[in-house]
Parts: structure tokens; sequence; C-alpha cells
């Protein structure tokens, strides 16, 4: 049996007055890949700040590694092992590509991945090394993101909506890198607007519905129906 | 040739503006901070170094190995501390505490050093020169002040650009919660920052104190300059900063020449027709 | 129910009203040093309140309002001294001449944001001054006093020229809180409540959010103008440095502002009475007691930013100058 990751009990969250998120629980092991659904708004990007760091307002419990980091600060918890690679890419326009990548790796977690991993891995991002990282195309931004999480040599990552504003093409390119990303054993939560999809790369899944888990196990013990029924609170 | 030696010596008066301004536009390059006591700061840099000097005997050029570190340990305690508490999206409240805080040093300093103007005694380099042209000739003082604000700025610059601290503030001023995810608490980012700022700081403050006398008041005067040269030259551009305090620096050379009264005034007017013109300065950052 | 008032505002305009007729008697019940300290307190009540509009309202925090204090100054003297005219029909004039100046000034100064508006106000000060040093006319660098016969077309005896000083400082003293407290309940208010709330959620609402600031910037300069040319009055003399003082226009303002509660009407005049009963007790400090004052700002603006009206305001629910609606729900 391999050994809980990240375990989440009883999460309640705010944004501001308004409360997002009513008590979720789940728990996450060594080397799964976890797919969140939900229709907009259900709460699953705040899940994934609440177990990064960068929302505050929460209670209940997050243990990672079996140790509880509920009320640790995000630039605290991306050393402890978990990266984000934010909704809309969020790179630093400031910055080069090159430069973006080695900010990932500001803590200096050991690991696989390197600069030179993250150029074998994306070989397009080496030609565009020094170009500003805005310059770049929609599924090149993503693949900074993605190489700018990965640098922290993370024991989990949460990969936030990897398909948002690309060309359909460019999307499928990036989940053929997936088993790549999260090939040496990397514990992956994803979340995916595209249902199947998300649903084809993961082991496990949760369907978010306003805030409160409404079905989750492995894709395959559910059917269709059931999933659907579950993601539009039917 | 008048004409020629005023605008040369302007020249390089200007460097001592962009010293004045150089910490001024890292500040609100990294964190959108306008600290209205920055003169004051100068100002007090340079009663530090007169008391290092009265303490030690040193040449006031090299009491700066003393002054440059205490100010900077001060930055960053100052924006730990205090500065980091007033960040927000509301403009109010840096912008009254340092102005508390300019007035707390203007009083603090008249308490403990009286009204009295001072000077920094640098020795033969104030007076010493070479002529340049016939009837131009350039002071050993002013060409370092010169060559060393020029450098502070390649400097800053260069950190800015090509090391870890720089792409830190860099991040951090892009946006501060995805640099969060880096590991990069804004915080010690800012404090970091500060520190920096306050370290030019002390180097204006020497050469000012070298230059001319000073006494507890002057800190306004210096920031407006300071301000004027960062607007002049373009926010978010170090070597326009260096451009604006010369303009400034000549501006100020040739009214003087007019009519002495017309020093500072020469300088305020020129500002304000740039912002007539070009508000956003005449070397703005290119928005990438 | 919804209402305005406030058990609390009504007694608070009953007081008032009681306040005034009692102030406008003063000239009969009190010596000449009451008067004049009275004077004084409604300049700073009133440069206040201006301030505060400006900063708690629009958001323009600004460091050079002494430009304006000092060109009113000037102004009054230049008119009385020229042109014959008498002191108080000057003021009026004072107020609009530098309501024309703020018109351009205000255009270019609009050009810088935020803190960067604050020092290039301040700029725009010291061009007043440095400018005002330059006219000879004037008594350049060290200003020159009003002649003893412009006061006397005043008035004949030295009794009803204090008592016009004054009057004419309350008048600008209770004017100004009138203006505030009229502008804030005006539509204009509800504008600016919404600039300070949310600038997005305003601009989207269709307020025009640069003029608002704007006409708010050039009324202000007007009546800073006036309350400056008072103040010329009452010093009697103008001069560069004095006319154009940072510290005493705008520092001292703002430590009022901040210390009783920016943004809120109440602030200024707390504000002003704890600086006068502080400068009684304090001022013969000197430098430790302006350091006392910065130290008071700062952890003011740390520990309770909207100061200690807002403080009272928020422990009790009171409010002396109603500008909201407040909804009162019975049983």
């Amino acid at each position: 049996m391999s050994e809980v990751l990240l375990s989440v009990e009883n999460l309640e969250a705010w944004y501001g007055d308004a409360k997002v998120l009513h008590g979720l629980s789940f728990q996450l092991k060594q080397g799964e890949v976890l797919a969140l659904i939900g229709s907009n708004g259900a709460g699953k990007s705040t899940l994934l700040k609440c177990i990064c760091g960068l929302l505050q307002k929460k209670t209940g419990r997050v243990s990672f590694k079996n140790e509880v980091i509920t009320s640790f600060v995000a630039n605290d918890i991306v050393a402890k092992g978990i990266a984000l690679v934010p909704e809309g890419r969020k790179l630093f326009p400031s910055l080069s590509v090159e430069e973006n990548l080695i900010l990932g790796g500001n803590v200096g977690r050991k690991g696989p991945w390197s600069l030179s991993a993250i150029y074998n891995l994306f070989p397009i991002l080496k030609e565009k090394r020094n170009a500003p990282s805005t310059s770049l195309s929609g599924g090149q931004q993503q693949m900074v993101a993605i190489g700018r999480g990965l640098m922290s040599n993370p024991d989990l990552i949460l990969l936030d909506e990897l398909s948002l504003g690309l060309a359909p093409i460019v999307i499928k390119d990036i989940y053929d890198m997936l088993p790549k990303i999260i090939g040496n054993g990397l514990t992956a939560i994803l979340v995916e607007q595209d249902v199947t999809r998300a649903l084809a790369s993961s082991q496990q899944f949760l369907c978010i519905q306003e805030g409160r888990i409404s079905l989750g196990g492995a894709p395959k013990a559910f059917t269709k129906d059931q999933i659907s029924a579950a993601y539009f609170g039917m | 040739m008048i004409w020629v030696n005023i605008i040369i010596q302007g020249i390089l008066v200007g460097g001592l503006y962009a010293l004045f301004a150089a910490g001024l536009s890292l500040i609100f390059g990294v964190m959108r901070l306008v600290n209205i006591a920055h003169g004051d700061f100068i100002v007090a840099a340079a009663f530090l170094a007169w008391v290092v000097v009265q303490a030690t005997g040193l040449n006031p050029l090299f009491s700066l190995i003393v002054v440059v570190p205490l100010a900077m340990a001060f930055g960053y305690a100052l924006q730990k501390w205090i500065l980091n508490r007033t960040l927000g999206k509301d403009i109010l409240p840096p912008l009254l505490v340092t102005f508390g805080l300019s007035i707390i040093l203007q009083n603090g300093l008249l308490a403990v050093f009286t009204a009295d103007s001072r000077k920094l005694n640098a020795g033969v380099v104030e007076t010493a020169s070479f002529p340049l042209l016939p009837d131009v000739a350039i002071g050993y003082l002013p060409l370092l002040q010169f060559i060393v604000a020029v450098a502070v700025i390649w400097g800053l610059q260069y950190l800015f650009y090509n090391t870890a601290l720089g792409r830190a503030f860099r991040a951090t001023s892009d946006d501060s919660e995805t640099a969060l995810l880096m590991g990069l608490d804004q915080r010690k980012v800012y404090a970091w920052a500060m520190a920096l700022c306050m370290g030019v700081v002390a180097i204006a403050g020497v050469f000012l104190g070298v230059r001319s006398n000073f006494d507890p008041f002057m800190g306004p005067g210096r920031l407006i300059f300071g301000f004027e040269a960062v607007i002049i030259g373009g926010l978010g551009n170090l070597w326009g900063t260096l451009i604006g305090g010369v303009i400034l620096g000549v501006s100020q050379a040739i009214g003087a020449q007019i009519n002495p009264g017309w020093q500072v005034l020469a300088g305020h007017l020129v500002f304000l027709l740039v912002l007539a013109i070009r508000p956003k300065g005449l070397f703005p950052r290119i928005e990438g | 129910m919804i209402t305005r008032s406030t058990p609390a505002s009504r007694i608070a305009a009953v007081m008032a009203v009681l306040l005034f007729v009692a102030l406008l008697a003063a000239p009969w019940w009190g010596a000449t040093s009451t008067l004049r300290l009275l004077g004084e307190f409604m300049v700073y009540l009133a440069l206040a309140s201006l301030w505060n509009l400006l900063a708690g309202y629009t958001g323009l925090v600004s460091v050079g309002q002494q430009a304006f204090v000092g060109l009113g100054g000037y102004i009054l003297v230049a008119l009385a001294m020229f042109m014959d005219l008498h002191p108080l029909i000057a003021v009026p004039i004072a107020g609009f001449v530098a309501v024309l100046i703020a018109l351009p000034v205000g255009k270019l100064v609009f050009r810088l944001q935020g803190a960067y508006f604050a020092i290039g106000t301040w700029v725009v000060a010291e061009v007043f001054r440095l400018v005002a040093a330059q006219v000879t006319i004037m008594g350049g660098g060290s200003g020159i006093s009003l002649p003893a016969t412009v006061l006397k077309t005043m008035a004949e005896t030295k009794f009803w020229r204090e008592a016009m000083i004054y009057w004419l400082a309350l008048a600008l003293g209770f004017g100004a809180l009138a203006l505030v407290y009229g502008l804030l309940r005006s539509r204009i208010g509800l504008a600016l409540t919404a600039i300070r709330d949310s600038e997005i959620a305003s601009s989207s609402l269709g307020i025009k959010i640069e003029r608002v600031k704007y006409a708010v910037y050039v009324a202000v300069a007007g009546m800073t103008a006036m309350v400056g040319s008072l103040i010329s009055l009452q010093k009697i003399r103008v001069s560069p440095d004095a006319a154009f003082s940072v510290n005493d226009w705008t520092a001292f303002v703002i430590f009022i502002v901040v210390i009783g509660g920016i943004g809120t009407i109440e602030g200024p005049i707390i504000g002003t009475i704890i600086y006068f009963l502080l400068r009684e007790f304090l001022a013969d400090l000197g430098s430790i007691y302006l350091m006392i004052l910065g130290v008071l700002a700062i952890i003011i603006m740390l520990v309770a930013p909207k100061g200690i009206w807002g403080f009272i305001a928020r422990r009790w629910n009171v409010s002396l100058f109603p500008t909201g609606y407040r909804v009162h729900i019975k049983d």
C-alpha cells in the first residue's frame, strides 16, 4: 500500500464573507493523479488555493506528508514540496522564459528537474529562453508555467486549468506530455473543464458542486450518467 | 565659453540629483511606494557621516564604509517593521506614515544637531580641478560624484536584470501573489529593496555633505529634486533618471546664471514643462 | 425605518446652533487673545476640513495646499494695497482668482498619480513661493506688512477690526464645514463615496471620476485661498516663507485630519481640538513636540487608520453629521 501524501479534513473556506467551501474531506496517496471536476465556480480553484496556502481564510485541516500545514503561508508550502501551476499561467512579464523557470527553482529543492531537464521536455523553450515570457504563444506560455512548477521539484503538483484559452490541438499536445510531466511518481491534482480528458488522465476523481463533494472515487467505478448527474447536481 | 562651462557644471551636479533619485526610482519600481521622507534620509545620512568623521577622523568619502552598511540595515528594519504594515491598495497609509517620518527626522536632527549648518570636509579633492578647455575647468569632486552616480545606476541596473535579487524584485513587482508560489516572501523582498535604496541614499548623503553645507531642513528640497529627475526621465527607467538629473542640473545652472534667485525655480519650471508636454517623462519604460 | 438623522445628530445640530450663537457673540465676552485663538482655531478647522475633503473623500493627497494659502494671502494684500479694496471684499476675490489659477494647475498635477500627485502639488507650491520671493513690489524674499491705513479702512476702532477679522474666521470655519457637509449629502457626495470605495465600480456606474475630482480640487483651492487671505489679515503681513509654509499649512493640517479621523466630517473637528490642546501643553518642547505629533500620526495610521473619530463612531455607532442613510429595524 502506498502512503497517504495529502489529507484534507473538513475544509471550509471563505472569500471575504462568502463561504465557498463547505467541509471537504479527501485523501491522496503517493503517486496518484486526482482529477477535480465541477462546473465554474464550484470551488475547484479555491480548493487548490487552500492547499498551496494562497487562501488564508479557512478552517479544517490540511496535512501533507503527515504535517499539518493548514496555517502555513504559500512561500513556506512551496518549500515543503507543493507547487501550483496557476490558472491563466501567471507568468512574470518582466522576466524572460529562462528567468521564469529559474525562479520556479528558487526554493532550492533537490530532485530530477533542472533547467536542462525542462528544456529536454520542451525543446522550444530552450530556443526562446531569452524571450520575454509574454511574447510566447499560449501553449508555449503554458509550457513555461508547467516547467516553472516542476523546477521546485515538488512532491505534489497542482495543475489548474491547463487548457484554459488554448486551441484544441495545443491542448492535446500538452496532455500527451502529461505522462512525462508526472511520470517519476509525482503526485498531482488536476483541475480541468473537459471531464472526459480529466477522467482519462487520472486514477481518482472528485466532483465538486457548490463547495461540496458530490461524488468521488475511481473513474471506472461509475457510469458516465452517474458522473454527469453529480456534475450538474441532478 | 562661459555657457559651455555652465552646462558642464550643470551636468556634473545632475549626477548628484540622479543619486537623490535612484533610490526613489528603485522603491517605486519594486513596490509602488513613494517615500516622502526620502530627502530627510539623505540629510540624515550626511549627519551620520559627519558623526563618523568626527569620531574617527576618516575622510568623509571613506566614511561610506561605515555609513552605507548602517543605512542599509536601517532601511531593512524600517521596511520590515513599519512600512510593510502600510502597503496595500490604499495609498494614504504609506504616504502619511512617511510624511510623519519626515517630520520626525527633521525635528530629531534639529534636536540633536541644532539648526547650524555643517559640512563634510573631504580635503584637497574638494578644490582641485583640471582644465578641460580654456575657461572650462573640471573639479575632481564633481567629476567623482558624477562617475559614482553613473556607477550606482549601472550597478542597480545590473542587479535588477542579472541577479537573483533583481529577479525577485521584478517578479514581486509584477505579481506578488504568484511570487509567493515561488517561495518569495514579498515582505522580505521589499525589505531588501529598501535596504538597497538606503545604501544609495547614504552615498547621496555623503556627496551632498561634501559638496555644500547641510542642515536638518534640507530634506524636502532633495526629495523634490530627486522626484523631478525621476519624472523628467520617465518612471521605471534608471538611465532615464540619470538623464533627468542631468537635465535638472543644467536647467538650474542656466537659471542661476540668468538670476541667482531663479536657480531652483528654473529646475521646477523645466519639470512642469516636461509634465505638460510629455507627462510620461522623456524616456518612459517600454511596456513589454 | 430608514433615516438620515439620528438622536446624536439632532442633539449635535441644536448644540451647533447654540455654539455658533455663543461664538458669534465672542467679541463681547472674550478678550482679544481669546478672539485670536478662536480665529486661529477656525483657520485650522477650515483647512483641515478642506484637506480632508480632498484626501479623505477623493483620494487626492495633496502636500501642496500651502500654494493656495499663500496665494490667497498675497492676493488680499496686493488688492488692499494697490487697489484700495476693502479687505473683506478682497477675500472672495482672492478665492475667485485662486480658482482661475487652480484650473490650469489642476490640469497639470492631475497628470501625476497617487503619491506622485502629492509631490507634484508640493513642487507647484514651491514654484509659487519662489515666484513670490521674486516679486519686489511685494517685498521680495522678506515679504511685506499691511499698512495701517488699509486696516483703518476696515473699521475705525480696534474692537471692530478684531471683531470683523474674527467673524470672517468664524464664517470660513463654519463655511468649510458646511461646504463639506453639503457636498457629501449631495449627488456629488454619493459620487465621491463611490470613488473612495471603488474606482472601478463608480466608473462603470458612469460617474465621470476625473471630472468630479478635478471640480473638487478647484473648489477646495478657491476656499483654501480665502482662508489664506484671512490668515494674512490675522498676521497683518505676508512673506514667502510664512505664507507658503509646508509645515504650518499642510503638515499640521494633515496631522489634525489623521489624528481626528480621515474621511469623516467629525474627524477634522476632533483633530483641531486635540491639536490645540497638545500645542497648549507641549509647544514649549519645540522640536520634541513636533516629533510627538509625527509619532502620534504614524501610530494612528498603523493602528486606527480612521483616527479617533473613526474609533468612536465604530465603537458606539454615532454620527454627528450623517451623510448616509441608516436602517432602523423595529421589533
